[in-house]
């Protein structure tokens, strides 16, 4: 298993979440010595094992595919930090020429 | 008066409720008495619900007099905040759902209610259940009742605290790596993790999907057992409750253990623990052999990696689960120029520490070029976890050892990451197996540099779907034992 650095940064980016400098290198001396532990799982002969995904008796779950009721728009736009009218407002995603 | 009401058992108050000698707004008032009177001490709560709790006991009082009799008929209980109630604030412990009102109920809670039970409040949590030591809530403090310079226990530590504080009768908490078990052991009470699948999680907010249970905080093993009853079986609104038939656990409670095969976790040495602790766990083998358990000992040689396939999996599933909270449909948002940013920062300002870490190191473990390493490696080590069981399980109808690695600490006393994980130690390959588990109460320590004696629990593990037996063993050793008793709360003396 790997040991090397890890770009806190750059998982932060994939995770959406803006650190600070502090956290940068708070977290990142954190996630090293978590991995120095976890890699211990490495001693461990896996190569003829399966994954678990789920441990206990799992199947597909299939139903008819019929309307059934589901919570009201208003409802659920109750919740929301900004709305416009029937929908959720975000900022701008695409930008102008 | 009160007092009295406050410290009988669930069993005791629907007996009576459904008996007529006592009304569901007299156990309900009794409860909401004890939270106004202790709560400023124990801050089990981020949401009480008095005038919500006065209206439902009305109801009970209602449906009993029209003939119904309710298993859980007047029986105050507290819901970890993790879990939806309609109308209510529902906030994980988080400053991202501070504010976010559920627009629907839990199954879990939702039979509870059905079974005339009243909801007093919305308990205290571990950010996104993230925790073992209720420490992480960005809401409020919780406050350990046998001793209140000490942590509850985490992540359901505001469940335990009410239910030791006698706020709740009952509480609902959910065990993710042993967040049931943990503060219930902290807090002397039964914490019970049923089998994966057996209770629904529609409406729990997911942390990691594949380990998450719901199960009861209670005072007594029968509660437990009660409690259980009402909540577990099939519920089509998650496609990963178990359809088939549970088996009621209330009426199989055993005075006994003769012809019960025990085993002892040769890999488990409380030795390891200190000399008081170590005693405690002797003493309980020796009172379950006493009973009538023969005890083996049995390997479980992969548990030892428990904790390692645990930290990679429930972060993995973490980091998938929480990438819905960016700000846009419900709870905080942080505005920005651009949704980058706003996901960016909402993020940043909405999650605490622990949330953001955990966060990370399962977006690392799932990221391009680290996924077989770490998760696909994590999730083999937990099919050997959960082989270790089933061989053990040939041996032996239960397995016993401790549920915590110490009494409850001092606030602030595991300051790295790792310190606290450990606490989790025993709990955490029993999660991974999805197997039923719970921690009853099995002595008290003080330990250095306490001024009170603190409880234990011992930690009882069966195979899946075999609950009955597990709360069966657990009532017997209670019975006889009676640990519970033995000390009150701190804040009952005043």
């Amino acid at each position: 298993m790997s040991s090397e650095k890890i770009d806190v940064r750059y998982v932060a980016k994939l995770a959406r979440i803006a650190l600070t400098d502090e956290e940068v290198d708070r977290f990142g001396a954190q996630l090293a010595d978590l991995l120095e532990h976890v890699n211990r799982l490495g001693e461990l002969d896996t190569n003829a094992v399966p994954a678990t995904a789920q441990v206990v008796e799992s199947r597909n779950v299939e139903r008819e595919d019929t309307v059934q009721p589901c919570l009201d728009r208003e409802t659920v736009l109750a919740g929301a930090p900004q709305r416009q009218g029937a929908f959720f407002r975000v900022p701008r995603i695409i930008a102008e020429q | 008066m009160s007092t009295e009401i406050v410290e009988r058992s669930a069993a005791q108050i629907a007996r009576e409720v459904n008996g007529g000698s006592l009304s569901a707004r007299e156990a309900a008032g009794a409860a909401l008495a004890q939270i106004d009177r202790v709560e400023s001490r124990v801050g089990a709560f981020l949401t009480p619900l008095h005038g919500d709790a006065r209206a439902q006991a009305d109801l009970v009082d209602a449906r009993v007099r029209a003939g119904e009799r309710l298993p859980l008929a007047g029986v105050s209980l507290a819901v970890k905040d993790n879990m939806c109630l309609t109308g209510t604030r529902t906030t994980c412990g988080s400053k991202i759902l501070e504010r976010w009102i559920a627009p629907y109920t839990a199954t879990a809670v939702q039979r509870l209610v059905n079974a005339g039970a009243i909801v007093v409040g919305k308990a205290n949590m571990d950010e996104f259940a993230m925790g073992s030591s209720c420490e992480n809530s960005a809401l409020g403090v919780t406050r350990n009742p046998y001793d209140l310079d000490r942590v509850p226990g985490g992540s359901s530590g505001g469940s335990a605290a009410a239910v030791g504080a006698y706020e709740a009768a009952i509480a609902l908490g959910s065990d993710t790596g042993g967040s049931i078990r943990e503060p219930g052991a902290f807090c002397n009470l039964i914490g019970f993790k049923p089998t994966y699948g057996r209770v629904s999680r529609y409406g729990l907010i997911a942390f990691a999907s594949s380990l998450d249970q719901i199960g009861p905080l209670t005072r007594t093993v029968e509660d437990a057992a009660l409690v259980y009853d009402a909540i577990a079986g099939h519920d089509p609104m998650d496609s990963t409750s178990i359809d088939r038939p549970v088996e009621p656990t209330a009426n199989g409670l055993l005075e006994s253990l003769s012809g019960l095969k025990i085993g002892i976790v040769r890999q488990f040495d409380t030795r390891e623990l200190g000399d008081d602790i170590d005693e405690v766990y002797d003493r309980a083998y020796h009172d379950l052999e006493a009973l009538g358990a023969e005890l083996h000992d049995v390997s479980l040689p992969t548990a030892d990696y428990g904790l390692a396939t645990y930290y990679l999996i429930a972060p993995a599933e973490c980091s998938s689960n929480l990438a819905r909270f960016d700000g846009v449909r419900y709870g905080l948002r942080v505005e920005a120029q651009d949704v980058q940013a706003m996901y960016e920062q909402t993020r940043a300002a909405g999650f605490g520490p622990e949330v953001k870490r955990r966060i990370l190191i399962g977006t690392y473990a799932l990221s391009s070029g680290y996924y077989d390493a770490y998760y696909v490696r994590a999730q083999k080590a937990r099919t050997l976890v959960a082989r270790d069981f089933e061989k053990a399980f040939e041996d032996v109808d239960l397995i016993a050892c401790p549920a915590a690695s110490s009494p409850a600490f001092a606030f602030n006393a595991k300051s790295d990451p790792y310190s606290m994980y450990m606490m989790d130690y025993y709990t955490i390959p029993m999660s991974l197996a999805g197997l039923p588990a719970l921690s009853v109460p099995c002595g008290w320590v003080t330990p250095p540099g306490g001024t009170r004696p603190l409880p234990m629990g011992l930690q009882l593990c069966a195979p899946i779907f075999s609950e009955k037996l597990l709360l069966g063993a657990a009532h017997a050793y209670e019975r006889a034992t009676q640990h519970a008793l033995k000390h009150k709360p701190q804040v009952s003396e005043v």
